[in-house]
């Protein structure tokens, strides 16, 4: 399997589990570009996680294909498969009996890395995922915070760079601060290291956040829409999926653009509330009302104007 | 009875109540000169059997109850029979025990031994099967999802996890041989159970070597407890996190 980000193919897969009635995965087509995000949401009993299960064959397909670049995942051998397939779970899973270098270091060692080079791997990660290089491989995952741990579950993941991530609601059982904080760092990660990704979340607005594209899985495991946010948002295809997205679709959407993105008007007015480019027109709003102000001066981030941006910009 | 009695180091050692120090003709609770006399010729004879007895019961013990547990841990459906056994040798009575297998092992140590055998099984094989099967369940998850072959996660991850599981119950198991093996010289005059003996079956029990072989029992328990203790740290330096 390349190492380079890899295009991911769902053809008519399907899973029906022996003795239970009806499908968990129905028929699912859906294409994932290379270096991408593709989010799979919905209730439970949508068949996601067995979907991203099915990808790196924890479940056999019953019929229907998976391909990644072109090729079927029945035609790997099942462990080199696996060992290139980045794969994340909300529990994380970490070796309890391994130091967090010894961790990250799984797969290359399967994989029959020299030491040194397992070494300097596992340095390069923690840097990457925000931990101490030097301090933090020596600790044991017990020693870590929840959030700590599930930085090594994605550093673990990337650690043979990986064509392909499998993340399972990766951030499920992280409070919301350091959730927020996770989702922003690994969204940065991924600018940098463009993997094509299947995360797996039942949370709306975390897809909406993390997803170039959005896959909504009804439950019996069929594909309502597949789109991006914006897409999503201002066009679902049915009621379930408005109905899913919620009524405040409308505000979701105005999460998805920052009011640098907007054509500002000249500053004239003095004494307006100011805010940094890179807020979203949805904390935009929220101030507008907070402020009870008509308009705001967006700063760059040396604290020099660039226009202000006004309620009805924002609505608009 | 006396027949079958095996006179191993515990020969010269009835007090001669007429002569001897003040503290041996009074059968005093513990005479040092008596302890200090027969050291080399009682003492540490039986104490260096006991240890022979212990390593080979609890060696052979280990290697079957770990070779059980893995085929219970194997063959989930093996796993209710296997305990039943063990729990039903448990119940045997240990001097019963040594005495049926007499005219069949005859006068020697495994007679002594399979009991004790039977008898560790009993704490080991539980042990290390719950160790086998504690491990949690997204730990297995993501090594299978990494890719780790059946075997691989076997030696990897859920033997090393199961170590403080066995080394718990390899110091029960250690602890409990070192107490039981003494009630052997009933029959079979071996190990520490020997000077016990020897001094209960006086016309007037001999205190100083009944303590003195009891002693040795308990102080050779605590050490195999506290060097297992030292052992299991050293193995599992994870666990003493938190």
């Amino acid at each position: 399997m390349p190492t380079e980000a890899a295009e991911l193919v769902f053809d008519e897969a399907t899973k029906v589990y022996p003795g239970r009635e009806g499908a968990a995965v129905d028929h699912l087509s859906l294409t994932v570009p290379a270096g991408e995000i593709c989010v799979l949401v919905g209730p439970s009993g949508g068949g996601k996680t067995t979907a991203l299960k099915l990808v790196n064959r924890l479940i056999p397909l019953t019929s229907g294909y998976i391909r990644i670049d072109g090729r079927q995942i029945g035609d790997y051998d099942l462990t080199d498969l696996r060992r290139s397939i980045g794969y994340v779970i909300q529990q994380v899973g970490l070796f309890p009996h391994m130091t967090i270098e010894g961790n990250i270091g799984t797969v290359p060692r399967l994989l029959g890395w020299k030491r040194q080079r397992i070494r300097d791997r596992v340095g390069e990660l923690l840097e990457l995922v925000g931990l101490d290089p030097e301090k933090d491989r020596r600790r044991f995952p017990a020693e870590l915070s929840g959030g700590q741990r599930q930085r090594v579950g994605l550093a673990r993941a990337l650690a043979a760079n990986p064509a392909l991530m499998l993340m399972d609601e990766p951030f499920g059982a992280i409070d919301p601060i350091v959730r927020a904080r996770l989702q922003d760092e690994f969204l940065r990660l991924q600018q940098e290291l463009r993997k094509t990704v299947v995360f797996v979340t039942h949370d709306i607005d975390e897809a909406i956040k993390v997803g170039d594209r959005i896959a909504i899985l009804r439950e019996g495991g069929t594909l309502a829409q597949y789109d991006t946010p914006q897409q999503i948002l201002d066009h679902p295809v049915d009621e379930f999926v408005a109905d899913f997205v919620g009524r405040d679709r409308a505000l979701k959407a105005l999460t998805l653009k920052t009011v640098g993105e907007l054509e500002l008007s000249p500053a004239t007015e003095d004494g307006l509330p100011r805010l940094p480019a890179d807020t979203s027109l949805r904390d935009a709003l929220a101030i507008i009302v907070a402020e009870r102000s008509d308009a705001l001066l967006v700063v760059a981030p040396d604290g020099s104007p660039l226009g202000v941006v006004t309620r009805e910009d924002l609505l608009r | 009875m006396n027949g079958l009695l095996l006179a191993d180091g515990g020969g010269p050692v009835i007090p001669d109540f007429g002569h001897g120090t003040r503290c041996l003709t009074h059968n005093h609770w513990f005479c040092k000169s008596w302890v200090a006399q027969h050291w080399g010729d009682v003492l540490q004879p039986a104490l260096v059997q006991h240890v022979y007895l212990v390593l080979i019961t609890v060696g052979i013990g280990f290697a079957i109850s770990f070779a059980l547990a893995l085929l219970a841990f194997r063959f989930r459906f093996l796993g209710p029979p296997l305990g039943a056994l063990g729990d039903f040798v448990y119940c045997l009575p240990s001097i019963a025990l040594f005495t049926i297998l007499l005219p069949i092992t005859g006068v020697g140590v495994t007679t002594i031994v399979i009991p004790l055998i039977g008898y560790t099984l009993f704490i080991l094989f539980p042990n290390i099967l719950a160790g086998l099967r504690g491990v949690p369940a997204e730990v297995l998850e993501s090594a299978r999802g990494m890719g780790l072959t059946r075997t691989q996660t076997f030696w990897r991850v859920e033997l090393p996890l199961a170590v403080p599981a066995i080394m718990a119950g390899l110091r029960v198991a250690t602890v409990a041989t070192i107490a039981i093996a003494t009630v052997a010289s009933f029959l079979i005059r071996y190990g520490l159970g020997a000077p016990i003996f020897d001094a209960i079956e006086q016309p007037d029990i001999f205190r100083t070597e009944l303590l003195a072989g009891g002693g040795l029992a308990i102080l050779l328990a605590l050490t195999a407890d506290a060097l297992l203790a030292l052992l299991q740290r050293a193995l599992t330096p994870w666990t003493r996190i938190r």
